[in-house]
């Protein structure tokens, strides 16, 4: 029970708002008549899908496979049909759309087999190997791909941390959990605490939350330490809970294996725990649903579900919502469709109203009060990094470290300013990024073009070694070809194939241009006429 | 003041003798200028600049024989870092010469009558195929550079605009109005 | 479109600006108790003044006018300055202080958050190097001086200048002047310090004044509006500083209490130095620059020409705030220099 608490720089202590969603016992979701299921859940690459449109799925059958190892699997949340494999919207805060499989469910909820499995019969590997495919991912907000996390590198793991601490405002859903499911949180922590051979078992919980970590510690083994951190905005990010219970830093450009550490969520822990004790692969999680709606609390839903429907769920949207945000206040983002389903990233869907977020106030210019350096839990000066962010130097805020903010959104909230901070680091950190990938393009490119020029070059020496052999042979034979019939033989199939395709790409030519009205046909003809314009403005210098 | 030229000499002499066995024996290998200018181009060899391919006209900014401003797939960002390792002036793009977004050649497959001609003109080897069989662009290869549009017979291969889309997907720099920048703009 | 976090702070720099004011009002007070109520009217004209420059600046740059002028900065200057330069001394001295410090100071070099300089020191060092007369013209202590100017007759000291009052009537040279001219002819410190211009600790008065500044600073500290590094490096070094050239040579220089409860310290300890546009930010950064204005000060007033040095000083260390700050960036998480990294 002694466990030493450190501590971390900056940090806030943000109206926390959780009494609205966190007296209700969690409410199971009813089933859906159609689920949207992203490829795209976790970080990495995109699930391929294994399933085709038309195909009838099972609940826990698996729609996509892990596309390279940073990557998961996806899995039908329902039985039904597969009606759709196509572009929809998604949670996501540039608002595009991505690819998503389409279920149409049929209601019976029929599931494929699922094997249980008595997991410490089971040695590390094979039970890993059981894990990868189940898609499970960190749910905590980061969903990086749990079966890589699982791994252990070339450091042992000495402490497995469990993060409770849901320090985000507003949001409930691991408090919930925590209460209701200890038991189960732990036996997955049991598990992974198995899987990656540490030694010690910590839970790290915000005080804000005595319920829940008295529920915990009831629950837990003697061999588990449930520690009660202070509350304090970002006390959930993964290195700051390291710091707050270890006193460790993870060394810049390191993860936090490398000191020995491995850190998930308690969701996560859950999710494992169902994966290996019932067999059941992630296909639902539990939402904080708040804000302005009629129902605030948390509900277990089918990974797929459309989020308008849960909210609908939730008694509905109350006269005045203006807006949705899917995770916390402070690193969430705004939900451009309600159409989009809920992922495995979604912990929270807070139902936006001008009174409880009211617009962001004019902006004044910085006058480096350094309340944003104060605030910052990383310790960098965020209004350097802001200064030149904002002039697009890309350079000169990587040498101030912008590459270690861990975007928690400290300096925005106490900029007396009202600059967004975060808004231009995330600018500046993502065209770095972009220039970094450019640059590994631009590397391979080379390459590939020395390699061709070096192609190109053992070529020739061939040729003119073969034709120095071939010259030598016929004047020992003395027969000299006038003129070579293979050639000749060549052109003529290489014109009669440009031929062909030529009629070819003109049968491929707009079908619908027959049977038309003089109005459509006049369309058609001025549409012509600029297009001939426009491609002799194209060749005429 | 014959001594005293002597000791300038003699002083000279060592201190010329202490700098050529240094200049030998703690020589630094330092890339040449033509591969650090060959770093900063963006490798697609396309010959937009004139010059059949980023290493040659690397060499040629080396020899000062090109201007920096030749490159449009390097873009501003580009021209600025080769300014900066040159110590000259930054100077916009040269005239007649605009980046292009960022695109891939993609082959029709119904057109395509498999003459590896496309094959031969890829700089980087992101065309696969052989005589008489259709032909696939590897599009992680593909620099964009468009040297195979031309040579095609059949003009089967068009260029696609990589779309954004989640992954690639950039945060926006934000346009949020900072007093006195509403206030200029206005 | 502004992304994360959705919610902020109630905080805002007009509220920064009001709480500073605010932290002011007690050394104000003081002020106007001991030497009569010449401050309130000097104060007044150069919050006009400021106001009128401010809006003047604003409406040339063609900025939003209604944001800026309303965020206080200008009055916070304003204040400053008015408790840097004597009360009572004609209205256009403040006109022109102000001038400097509101048009050239802060608005040619893009205003709020732009200026490399602290506006109000601006203001005083033109004053005082241009108009050295007016400058060392403080009202005496009301027990000491012959006749203590009202309310009225200080607008009309201020607007139409000498009247029936003569000026020897209300002024006094002040302490620093005093210890400077004095020390400097020779005369014995212990004869100085008998002239009832000083107090227990400093000045008759001032150091109460000093005293309600240090109680103001410690509210703005306490609001976290400071933080303790330079007040803190500040005071020490000016400590450290008076008490060594004192122990080094007792006849010539003043005690560390002596300098330390002078009104101009204490102003420069917690409201001037701390000026975050034109200071240091990083806590090193903080440290050194406070620590050398300190040390600077207490070299000026006792080596150089000016009886008070605290305007010079930090005027001299802003220009290497940016140079400080860039080598003093605090350690960030996960790198390593002399921190505690990984295992």
């Amino acid at each position: 029970m002694n466990q030493p608490l450190f501590s971390f720089p900056g940090g806030l202590h943000p109206a926390e708002h959780k009494a609205e969603s966190n007296a209700a016992a969690i409410v199971t979701v009813p089933l859906s008549g159609r689920y949207v299921v992203p490829l795209r859940q976790h970080a990495g690459n995109s699930a391929k899908p294994v399933v085709h449109v038309g195909d009838r799925v099972l609940r826990g059958q698996t729609l996509a496979i892990p596309d390279g190892r940073i990557s998961a699997a996806v899995h039908a949340p329902t039985s039904g049909r597969v009606v759709a494999i196509e572009p929809h919207p998604v949670a996501h805060p540039s608002g595009l759309a991505d690819g998503c499989v389409v279920i149409e469910a049929d209601g019976l909820d029929e599931p494929v087999a699922m094997t249980p499995t008595t997991w410490r019969d089971l040695t590390p590997e094979a039970l890993r190997e059981r894990l990868a495919g189940m898609g499970l991912v960190g749910l905590g907000g980061a969903v990086f791909p749990s079966h890589v996390k699982l791994q252990p590198g070339q450091t042992r793991i000495e402490t497995l941390i469990l993060n409770g601490a849901e320090c985000e405002p507003w949001i409930t859903c691991d408090d919930r959990l925590m209460r209701e499911r200890a038991a189960e949180v732990l036996r997955g922590a049991e598990i992974m605490r198995h899987l990656l051979g540490a030694r010690e078992l910590l839970v790290g919980i915000e005080d804000n939350k005595p319920e829940a970590a008295a529920a915990m510690r009831a629950a837990a083994g003697p061999d588990i330490k449930v520690v009660v951190v202070p509350t304090r905005y970002p006390s959930g990010g993964a290195k700051q809970l390291i710091q707050l219970l270890t006193g460790l830093e993870v060394p810049a450009g390191k993860i936090s294996t490398d000191i020995g550490i491995q850190v998930f969520n308690v969701a996560t822990a859950y999710a494992l725990q169902r994966a290996v004790e019932l067999g059941e692969p992630l296909i639902s999680r539990i939402v904080t649903i708040t804000g302005q709606v009629a129902r605030p609390g948390n509900y277990e839903v089918r990974l797929g579900t459309p989020i308008e429907e849960v909210i609908q769920r939730a008694g509905g949207e109350l006269p005045g919502a203006s807006g949705h945000l899917v995770g916390g206040p402070l690193m969430g983002f705004d939900l451009d469709s309600p159409r989009a389903p809920v992922a495995k990233g979604v912990n929270c869907i807070i139902v936006t109203s001008p009174e409880l977020f009211p617009p962001h106030p004019t902006a004044m210019p910085c006058t480096r009060c350094g309340l944003c350096a104060q605030a910052c839990p990383v310790r960098l000066q965020p209004y350097e990094m802001y200064l030149y962010a904002k002039a697009k130097n890309l350079d000169k805020a990587k040498a101030y470290n912008l590459t270690d903010c861990i975007e928690c959104g400290c300096c925005s909230y106490v900029c007396p300013s009202h600059i967004p901070l975060v808004d231009y680091y995330r600018f500046a950190k993502s065209e770095l990024a972009a220039r970094d990938r450019d640059q590994q393009a631009a590397e391979l490119a080379r390459e590939r073009h020395e390699f061709h020029l070096l192609r190109l070059e053992r070529e020739k020496q061939e040729k003119a070694a073969r034709l120095g052999r071939k010259a030598s042979e016929r004047l020992e034979s003395g027969s000299v070809a006038p003129d070579d019939p293979e050639a000749a033989r060549k052109k003529a199939l290489l014109e009669a194939a440009i031929e062909r395709a030529r009629q070819a790409k003109e049968a491929a030519a707009p079908a619908n241009i027959d049977n038309l009205t003089p109005t459509q046909q006049a369309e058609v003809d001025a549409i012509e006429a600029r297009r001939k314009q426009a491609e002799q403005k194209e060749t005429t210098p | 003041m014959i001594t005293a030229i002597v000791i300038m000499a003699a002083i000279g002499l060592v201190l010329g003798i202490v700098l050529g066995w240094a200049e030998v024996h703690f020589r630094v290998a330092e890339d040449p200028l033509v591969d650090k200018i060959d770093k900063i181009l963006p490798q697609t060899q396309c010959g937009q600049c004139g010059f059949p391919g980023c290493r040659p006209y690397a060499e040629a900014i080396a020899k000062h024989e090109a201007d920096i401003n030749l490159c449009p797939p390097g873009g501003e960002h580009g021209i600025r870092q080769l300014a900066d390792l040159l110590g000259v002036e930054f100077k916009p793009l040269g005239a007649g010469k605009e980046p292009k977004p960022k695109a891939v050649a993609v082959i029709d497959e119904n057109t395509c009558i498999g003459c590896t001609l496309c094959i031969q003109a890829c700089p980087v080897d992101a065309i696969i195929g052989a005589s008489k069989q259709m032909h696939v662009i590897v599009a992680d290869a593909c620099t964009g550079c468009e040297l195979c549009l031309a040579p095609c017979p059949v003009d089967c291969i068009e260029m696609q605009v990589i779309s954004e889309n989640v992954n690639s997907w950039k945060w926006r720099y934000p346009v949020f109005p900072i007093h006195h920048e509403v206030a200029r703009a206005a | 479109m502004i992304g994360s976090p959705f919610v902020l702070e109630k905080n805002s720099v007009r509220l920064t600006m009001v709480k500073v004011m605010l932290a002011l009002i007690p050394g104000t007070l003081a002020h106007a108790w001991f030497f009569g109520p010449g401050i309130v009217v000097s104060l007044l004209v150069c919050g006009a003044f400021a106001i009128v420059f401010e809006g003047l600046a604003l409406l040339m740059r063609g900025c939003c006018f209604k944001n800026f002028i309303s965020d206080g900065s200008v009055l916070v200057t304003a204040w400053l300055f008015a408790l840097s330069v004597p009360p009572l001394a004609p209205w256009w001295i403040y006109a022109v202080g102000l001038l400097f410090a509101v048009l050239v100071a802060k608005h040619l070099y893009g205003g709020l958050g732009q200026n490399p300089f602290n506006p109000a020191m601006i203001g005083y060092a033109v004053l005082i190097i241009s108009f050295p007369n007016y400058m060392t013209h403080w009202p005496g202590p009301i027990h000491l001086v012959n006749h203590v100017p009202s309310l009225a007759e200080s607008f009309d000291l201020v607007f139409a200048g000498q009247g029936s009052i003569s000026i020897d009537a209300y002024t006094m040279a002040s302490p620093l002047d005093t210890v400077k001219t004095l020390l400097r002819a020779g005369v014995p410190k212990a004869d100085i310090l008998a002239n009832p211009v000083f107090g227990r600790l400093s000045g008759t008065g001032l150091e109460w004044v000093a005293g309600m500044y240090l109680l103001g600073g410690l509210l703005l500290l306490a609001n976290r509006q400071i933080t303790w590094h330079v007040p803190v490096a500040f005071l020490a070094s000016v400590a450290a500083t008076a008490g060594i050239l004192q122990a080094v040579d007792p006849a010539y220089n003043m005690g560390p209490v002596f300098h330390l409860f002078t009104a101009s310290v204490m102003l420069g300890a917690f409201f001037i130095a701390t000026d975050p546009v034109s200071g240091c930010s990083t806590p090193r950064g903080k440290l050194i620059f406070a620590g050398l204005a300190g040390f600077i000060s207490i070299i000026i007033r006792s080596y150089g020409g000016y009886p008070d040095g605290v305007a010079f000083s930090i005027l001299i260390m802003n220009v290497a705030a940016p140079f400080i700050d860039a080598y003093t960036q605090p350690r960030v998480y996960g790198h390593a220099r002399g921190g505690k990294v990984g295992r």
